[in-house]
């Protein structure tokens, strides 16, 4: 028999270590599509592209639904999905301007609102992981859940948020550092964070393992139910600190915000490469993706094409990306399986 | 049914009590009663169906038995029975599905579960990165440059995936490894060095359970075999007291009739 050569041969047609372009593919992929959009921008409207003024608009707003985004990122990666975190958004400021009211004052406010946020997200996660609800079900039923609960304890009013009312929340949220928004500032340190939990952390790894094979992980003591459920939490938190950053632009809390993030902010997940179908992703790759999405919006504005194009562009970017994603993922992975 | 019970000296290190496992409405096991004791390889055989993955589930914690069943380790009841409380009791396990993730690469597999931390907490990536290319070369035989630790579970063959699956178990130093057909789908070769890997256990003076369809396979490597069918412990043999074309016999009569005897 020649068990000696089925053993090599598997071992000698095969690169040693995955190439550059097999690790990184997708995310070099979604920054060469960022490059040739901004390109395009700039030769469509050249004066309006190198004025300052149009970055410091979209460093403002695309941290909004980016940071909720990069949350978003570990929830996919564990093969789940959240459509109620618009719902958290409102519900999680409503806490914050009714604590406020009642007179707690600020700090606590903020206290009631993440505490709001954990709890939203928590029974997101108990409902999926404890009781394997599929996630696109139920959080569609627990949106309307979070929403209908705000609508009804702000009794469909708003509340104003403003600057002389809120001074240290208009600092936290709304102000400049170094010149930099501070909106972007926040985006990027919630990105660092997210980037050691996920990669640095056993949190992180069980993220990967239980969405790759969620038997494989249980049956290695991977408690899949508490990853999956901390994940929930991790998106329910920054979506209400995204309600408040929301919420402190536009001066304002609407009883109807949140309204407009779902689908950009599932865009940027899915655009920055994250897999649908769960194990693979990266929240740096989400982080461009959200930038990208903002951009369109500030750039087809500002590059004096009609607004009504906006939509379409969106749609252009996202679904020519994922499909050149999806053809490149393959292509790499061919490669790598030769003889096979 | 058993017509002998040997009891070697000694404590067990695990030890099932009246184990049955329902699941809706098939029972899987009923009333096992299971042991293996310090230093001994228990070889586990029955027909397909008979509750030898499921028993081993059972032993590993990723299934509760139904109340009234008891798990013991080292002498003491234990109540919070799970996978991670099993690993870290120093049982490990060649699951016959290899528990792997197919899209992660080697060195997260060979970790899984049981990731290294560094004294900040942090996963220790760059340890999880040399040793998953250590063991992969030391103990599978793969030349350093055939198999990166980066490489993606997915694009390895069947038997390549089983030597991360065995090296995983063999790496955290277990008191009990469980192997549940681990010489499924391997070449000769391979399969000669999980049989040699078996032997070993029990040179160093651990314990096993070693589940195989195949008996050749079983027999030459076992102190004490345990025939299960449909659920239930048939037979408890020492290897002194049976040959192998006995127990051959035993277990065409046992798959046929549901008696050993």
């Amino acid at each position: 028999m020649s068990s000696e050569t089925t053993i090599k041969k598997p071992a000698d047609n095969r690169v040693a270590p995955p190439s550059f372009l097999r690790r990184y593919g997708s995310q070099m992929g979604i920054i060469g599509v960022g490059l040739v959009m901004w390109l395009g921008f700039v030769a469509a409207a050249p004066t309006v592209f190198t004025n300052a003024n149009i970055y410091l608009a979209f460093a403002q707003t695309t941290p909004q639904f980016g940071i909720i985004a990069i949350a978003l990122t570990f929830v996919v990666i564990t093969g789940e999905i959240d459509l109620s975190f618009p719902s958290i958004m409102a519900l999680g400021t409503a806490a914050f301007c009714l604590v406020v009211q009642a007179g707690g004052g600020w700090p606590v406010g903020l206290v009631a609102a993440f505490a709001t946020g954990a709890v939203c997200g928590w029974i997101n996660g108990a409902l999926v992981s404890y009781l394997n609800i599929p996630s696109l079900v139920i959080t569609i039923g627990t949106s309307f859940l979070f929403r209908g609960l705000e609508l009804v304890l702000m009794n469909g009013t708003g509340v104003p948020l403003t600057a002389e009312d809120y001074p240290a929340m208009h600092a936290i949220f709304r102000s400049t550092l170094f010149g930099i928004p501070i909106q972007t500032i926040w985006m990027v340190v919630i990105l660092i964070g997210a980037w050691f939990l996920l990669n640095r952390t056993r949190f992180g790894a069980h993220v990967f393992l239980v969405g790759d094979n969620p038997t494989s992980a249980r049956l290695m003591g991977i408690d899949a139910v508490s990853v999956k459920t901390r994940s929930f939490i991790l998106v329910g938190l920054m979506a209400t600190f995204s309600g408040l950053m929301t919420s402190i632009y536009g001066y304002y809390f609407w009883p109807t915000t949140g309204e407009g993030f779902l689908l950009n902010t599932i865009a940027s997940v899915f655009l920055g490469g994250t897999s649908v179908f769960g194990g693979t992703g990266s929240v740096v790759g989400t982080f461009v993706a959200s930038y990208i999405i903002g951009a369109i919006n500030a750039g087809i504005v500002s590059a004096g094409i009609n607004a009504f194009y906006t939509q379409l562009a969106f749609g252009l970017v996202i679904v020519v990306s994922v499909v050149l994603q999806t053809l490149i993922d393959r292509k790499i992975r061919r490669q790598s399986m030769t003889g096979r | 049914m058993s017509e002998t019970t040997p009891t070697p000296a000694g404590t067990p290190v695990i030890e099932l009590r009246n184990v049955s496992k329902t699941f809706g409405e098939v029972r899987s096991l009923s009333g096992i009663d299971f042991a293996v004791y310090p230093g001994e390889i228990v070889g586990l055989l029955g027909d397909n169906g008979a509750g030898k993955s499921t028993l081993v589930k059972t032993v590993m914690g990723f299934h509760r038995p139904d109340p009234g069943g008891e798990i013991w380790f080292n002498g003491k009841l234990i109540d919070d029975w799970s996978v991670a409380r099993a690993r870290d009791l120093g049982i490990e396990t060649v699951y016959q599905e290899r528990a792997l993730c197919e899209k992660q690469p080697i060195w997260r597999n060979m970790f899984m579960g049981r990731e290294p931390r560094t004294k900040w907490g942090l996963l220790d990536v760059k340890k999880m990165r040399s040793e998953s290319a250590r063991l992969m070369s030391e103990h599978m035989g793969f030349t350093s440059a055939a198999v990166h630790p980066d490489n993606v579970v997915s694009t390895m063959s069947g038997g390549e995936k089983q030597g991360v699956a065995i090296t995983r178990a063999l790496y955290f130093d277990a008191n009990l490894v469980i192997l549940d057909e681990p010489t499924m789908g391997l070449s000769l070769t391979e399969t000669g060095k999980t049989l040699d890997f078996v032997r070993n256990i029990k040179a160093v003076g651990k314990s096993a359970i070693f589940i195989d369809h195949n008996i050749f396979h079983v027999y030459p490597v076992v102190d004490r075999l345990y025939v299960l069918d449909r659920g239930k412990v048939a037979g408890v043999y020492d290897k002194t007291q049976i040959s192998m074309e006995d127990l051959i016999d035993r277990l065409y009569r046992v798959a046929r009739t549901g008696s050993l005897t």
